[in-house]
């Protein structure tokens, strides 16, 4: 078994996610299904071939380096769930 | 019926045989006659006769003036919310409008409302919605079929006559295997050729947006008004878009038509094959070359693809934390409480699994032998297709492995669910065109799919080659 709870945790608080202990339980068990399904990868000889991480033609284009207004911070802030004087709110963090 | 093609109702009210107002009313009234199928995430019928009474002040000649087209509830719109069907960003109210949105409101179309999707386009029965699922118009009453996922939304409006085509995106299947499932045509266009500038991000490097009509012309006509360069996406391709419906033609002679082997693949249903066969039959009579070819990858797409795409899925998401906009969990004694309830609340079960998954992979420790080694296949998988087009000029396939699934089918088993991407996502992994067109029917009379592939910005052929079997078909 690749994920146990350890894994599962560290997992989980690496991405900011709080599971309940019946949602580890489900989670381990289906990363570990999916984790011993992918591992069929390792039957391909991958010596010398480039990983492809863009598979997009097009050479990124270049353009001008002048600043533009897109929004304004107050149609920015309308989403915010909490916000104080022009900015977005959050706990304190600094005691 | 006499709405159901789009380009005939762009005839009928430039000859005015009816006004743009009559036409949304006839599309409000067939909504709510419908509204029991769960399509739209938002439908608001103000919205609609406020863009209906803009129009009609409008003098000037726009390509889709008045059409009614659904969007998919993934692309920011700034006069209707945008959710992506999770309770994360259940009130998010976009301030811009996306580019392909724009693209069509430029055009003149009228938005008629929000389409349900899988949360985070993260699914195959638009199931895994905050909003509740999606029913199959095709289904017969007391047995609720899936309409496919993740544009379910968006093929089921087309299917059942709410609009005369729909947005959707595409980044494993998204819109090839609803659109098999509904009867509908979806294509999902080169990775490049629409910008997805306010699009909801999902897995960047294979994201695509597309469109959903009931025909090829139609489908050409929409893909052309949504195509185009935007120095917003950097992945967005700068060329001529053509002008694909001018450019329509059915003539397949000469043309030669990869039928590739490894797409055999055990426990599909006889009746798939079946089709496939009819399909190669039917293009070989109108004049196409038949050619088998090999794929040798294929096998290896999926297991890749679900790698890859919870990997960048994971570092997308990220931005959902419960600071600039959605959900914010009221549990907030720390910045850390407030990041980890927001996020555990508000993501539903498979996209947790997802963000999960790609989190791991890219650890620490894992990376090189996860994502990297993915990365390695898909190389390989896109060599593929790249040996495989010296020899022909499109790939012919079955669209999805069976037909639309009845709805809550226990869906235990995650990777029982990814195979209903099997024949869509090696295509997705190379970039390529893909479009489904409706071909034949199963035993229980429902539609099945034929997926036609092509090379990189060769959308034209394979509307052509479409357009081909569609017009033998009916």
């Amino acid at each position: 078994m690749k994920i146990n709870k350890n894994t599962i945790n560290k997992i989980a608080r690496l991405s900011r996610i709080k599971l309940d202990d019946q949602e580890s339980e489900d989670y381990i068990k289906d990363l570990n299904l999916i984790l011993d399904w992918v591992d069929q990868l390792n039957e391909v000889n991958t010596d010398k071939v480039e990983p492809l991480s863009n598979i997009s033609s097009s050479i990124l284009p270049k353009r001008d380096d002048v600043s533009k207004d897109i929004n304004s911070s107050e149609e920015i802030l309308e989403n915010a769930p909490d916000k104080l004087e022009g900015f977005f709110a959050v706990p304190k963090v600094v005691e | 019926m006499m709405f159901k093609s789009l380009k005939n109702t762009i005839q009928s009210l430039e000859k005015n045989e009816i006004s743009i107002k009559e036409l949304s009313q006839e599309y409000i009234k067939n909504i709510k006659e419908k509204s029991t199928l769960n399509i739209f995430i938002h439908f608001d019928e103000q919205k609609i006769l406020n863009q209906v009474e803009i129009l009609e002040k409008d003098k000037s000649k726009k390509k889709l003036k008045g059409i009614p087209l659904a969007i998919k509830d993934l692309f920011c719109t700034k006069d209707m919310p945008t959710t992506a069907a999770s309770k994360i960003l259940e009130n998010f109210k976009p301030s811009y409008e996306s580019f392909v949105t724009q693209k069509l409101l430029d055009c003149g179309a009228i938005f008629v409302g929000k389409t349900n999707l899988d949360e985070f386009a993260m699914g195959s029965a638009t199931d895994t919605s905050y909003f509740g699922n999606t029913i199959n118009p095709l289904s017969k009453d007391g047995e609720p079929l899936a309409p496919g996922g993740s544009s379910g939304g968006s093929a089921a409006a087309v299917a059942a006559n709410l609009c005369l085509g729909a947005t959707g995106t595409d980044t494993g299947g998204s819109i090839r295997q609803p659109a098999s499932f509904c009867g509908v045509v979806g294509i999902k266009p080169t990775y490049g050729l629409c910008s997805r500038w306010g699009i909801a991000a999902f897995a960047s490097s294979l994201d695509q947006a597309g469109v959903f009509t009931n025909n090829t012309e139609d489908a050409s006509i929409l893909l052309e008004s949504i195509a185009g360069f935007d120095e917003r996406d950097s992945t967005s391709a700068n060329i001529e878009i053509p002008n694909y419906f001018k450019n329509l033609n059915h003539d397949v002679v000469g043309k030669t038509i990869g039928i590739p082997k490894e797409y055999t693949i055990d426990g599909t249903p006889e009746e798939i094959s079946r089709i496939w066969e009819e399909a190669i039959k039917v293009l070989e009579k109108n004049g196409a070359k038949i050619k088998n070819i090999s794929l040798p990858h294929t096998k290896y797409a999926l297991p890749t693809y679900y790698i890859i795409a919870p990997a960048e899925a994971s570092s997308n998401l990220a931005r959902y934390d419960g600071v600039k906009y959605g959900y914010r969990s009221s549990e907030i004694d720390s910045l850390d409480e407030m990041y980890e309830n927001t996020r555990g609340q508000g993501f539903g079960k498979e996209v947790k699994r997802r963000i999960l998954i790609g989190t791991y992979v890219l650890s620490a420790g894992y990376y090189d032998a996860y994502y990297l080694k993915a990365q390695k296949v898909r190389k390989l998988i896109a060599n593929d297709f790249n040996e495989a087009f010296k020899e022909c000029d499109l790939i012919v396939t079955p669209t999805a492995p069976s037909s639309a699934f009845p709805l809550n089918q226990e869906q235990d088993d995650p990777i029982k669910m990814y195979l209903n991407d099997v024949f869509t996502v090696p295509a997705s992994l190379a970039g390529l065109p893909g479009i489904s067109i409706p071909f034949g029917k199963d035993k229980n009379n429902l539609p099945l799919g034929i997926q036609i592939l092509g090379k990189h910005f060769d959308e034209q052929q394979v509307f052509n080659t479409a357009l081909s079997l569609e017009k033998s078909y009916e």
